[in-house]
């Protein structure tokens, strides 16, 4: 109980505390947008008309995952320059259940760039949003945040060890987008690509919303989504005790 | 409780090492501290004196589990740092001195309400707990503004206030005063007085002599990564018996006049400090050789303003140990 309070707490004031930065504000409202458009026009140049609601969709993924790798890079980084790191790290809690927090609520202000998306394809291009399963859209789109936070813990024990974490979150959001398919379907992407698609939360997330938007079997792609998700926590939780202690041996959680 | 200290430092060591360049990386190595022990009782205020990068912050990571010693081992309220940091993170408090630490675009009450929680403050007890340190450190009735608001005092004294949620037994206070404007610095003192009456084991980092006299039952000077000496303020003091010192305040004194006062005879120290187009020469002189003539002489030909003849002070003594290591 006390775990999930702390949990809880924890991710309602890291994403009161992440949306209250203007720069933060910023780049939420503006790139989603961008994305979404691109997308748009895309789908509209390849004769694909009957596929704009997926595009938007896929932009919105895009927007999420973003969303978690900067912001799980970034509120690393944040919170060492803000000097907080050293604080919260000393509480006498696991490493993971201190982090976690900071992760999800990444994913929940992520949550922003899906409903920003869908809102100007309807407004500005008059995509119908016409679900084929309404339901198991907003259970994806939930399990997709969570379950990106799951990654994002993962993504964050590097983060913790490395003073230049944002070089590392540079170079994974353009193939994360990719091999997930969250834009491109996976089937015409090289064949070698598809094993490591297969293992990424990102994936099953993108997949299940798209299957709950044009139709398919969308509980398997959420059950394998979730279940990714969590073998990240459990991987990412026992990587994070070790790269804390390898932290305070290697002095990375100030800055000097 | 186990142990009789409640910090117990042992030959503590600590070296940093970089590496820069990826072609041909290029390793350098620091060695912070060099070999630290000392021990600290239970309820007893305990001070670490010593100038910038004397190794006073890296010891209290050590202490308070940040940092992983190189060699040696430490103890707190008997639990092996290393170790035991569950255990040790527990029953210690940490305050560091500046504008970082504290979640700026969050108010004060939040971000009490979440370290309450990391520290496993009991739900029930909250409120309670936030409210009195609050009222503690004189910040009730504000702690719904955000911090990136507050004074630099202001976020002093809720740093204080963080630490001490969880009722801990030992607290860490790394310089806890540096930037504090005089009136913010004598609360703050008194604050802290305070919760050693009431039985906290504090550990003090400062380099400000006067702090550390009026607050700590003892004090070991560190320099160099070195701790030079050990003792309570009287008996530091001590150390600048059979001194005398001269102030000289001068203007445009050449290094080769310094020199020339460190070579005469009775002199043991020769400080020289800048203050916008004044320098103030300090000498130290053995008490029973009236250098000032002497001193008065070399420097002739200089412009001179104020010049004084005074018994040494607990400062004086810290200055003598620390140029002598």
């Amino acid at each position: 109980m006390r775990t999930l309070r702390l949990l809880t707490v924890g991710t309602l004031l890291h994403a009161k505390q992440i949306s209250r930065s203007p720069f933060e504000v910023a780049i939420a409202l503006v790139v989603p947008v961008v994305q979404a458009t691109l997308a748009v026009y895309l789908f509209r140049s390849g004769g694909e008309q009957h596929r704009l609601l997926e595009a938007a969709v896929g932009a919105g993924v895009m927007g999420v995952w973003s969303s978690v790798l900067f912001g799980s890079g970034g509120a690393i980084q944040n919170q060492r320059w803000q000097g907080t790191l050293e604080m919260i790290m000393l509480a006498p809690r696991r490493p993971a259940l201190v982090i976690l927090p900071i992760t999800i609520a990444t994913g929940v202000t992520g949550t922003y760039a899906l409903l920003a998306t869908l809102v100007w394809g309807r407004v500005l291009y008059g995509i119908r949003l016409d679900f084929a399963h309404p339901v198991a859209f907003v259970v994806a789109a939930v399990v997709c945040v969570i379950g990106l936070g799951m990654f994002g813990l993962l993504l964050a024990s590097t983060f913790v060890l490395m003073r230049n974490a944002n070089a590392l979150a540079n170079t994974l959001e353009y193939p994360v987008w990719l091999i997930s398919g969250m834009l491109v379907p996976i089937t015409v992407l090289p064949a070698w690509t598809t094993p490591i698609a297969a293992i990424l939360p990102t994936t099953w997330g993108a997949r299940a919303l798209r299957e709950a938007t044009s139709g398919g079997p969308v509980w398997p792609s959420i059950l394998l989504c979730l279940g990714i998700s969590l073998v990240c926590l459990v991987i990412g939780a026992l990587t994070l005790t070790h790269v804390e202690r390898r932290a305070r041996a290697a002095a990375t959680l100030a800055l000097a | 409780m186990g142990s009789d200290y409640a910090i117990e430092a042992d030959d503590l060591r600590r070296t940093y090492r970089a590496r820069t360049g990826w072609l041909r990386p290029k390793r350098t190595e620091v060695e912070a501290v060099r070999g630290v022990t000392f021990t600290v009782g239970r309820g007893e205020l305990f001070g670490l004196l010593g100038p910038n990068g004397a190794g006073k912050t890296t010891t209290i990571k050590m202490l308070n589990t940040l940092l992983i010693p190189t060699s040696g081992t430490a103890r707190v309220c008997g639990h092996d740092v290393v170790e035991q940091t569950k255990e040790v993170r527990r029953r210690i408090g940490y305050v560091f001195g500046g504008d970082r630490g504290l979640y700026d675009r969050l108010s004060a009450l939040d971000n009490l309400r979440y370290f309450a929680e990391l520290y496993g403050v009991a739900p029930r007890e909250q409120k309670r707990r936030i409210a009195e340190l609050l009222e503690l450190v004189g910040l009730a009735g504000r702690e719904r503004e955000r911090v990136e608001g507050y004074s630099r005092g202001m976020r002093q004294r809720l740093h204080i206030a963080r630490g001490l949620l969880h009722s801990p037994d030992v607290l860490f206070l790394d310089e806890p005063s540096i930037g504090v404007d005089p009136v913010a610095a004598r609360e703050l003192r008194r604050t802290v007085g305070d919760l050693a009456a009431t039985g906290t084991t504090v550990l003090l980092t400062t380099h400000y002599m006067a702090e550390a006299d009026e607050l700590c039952d003892r004090i070991a000077v560190i320099a160099d990564g070195e701790i030079q000496a050990l003792g309570t303020p009287a008996e530091l003091r001590r150390r600048a018996d059979g001194l005398r010192v001269v102030e000289v305040e001068a203007y445009g004194v050449p290094e080769t006049a310094v020199d020339a006062l460190r070579g005469l005879p009775g002199v043991r120290e020769t400080a020289v400090e800048v203050k916008g187009a004044l320098q103030l020469l300090t000498v130290h002189s053995d008490a029973h050789v009236d250098v000032q003539g002497d001193v008065l002489r070399e420097l002739a030909g200089i412009r001179l303003g104020r010049v004084n003849s005074r018994e040494p002070t607990l400062e004086d003594a810290y200055v003598a140990i620390v140029s002598t290591a």
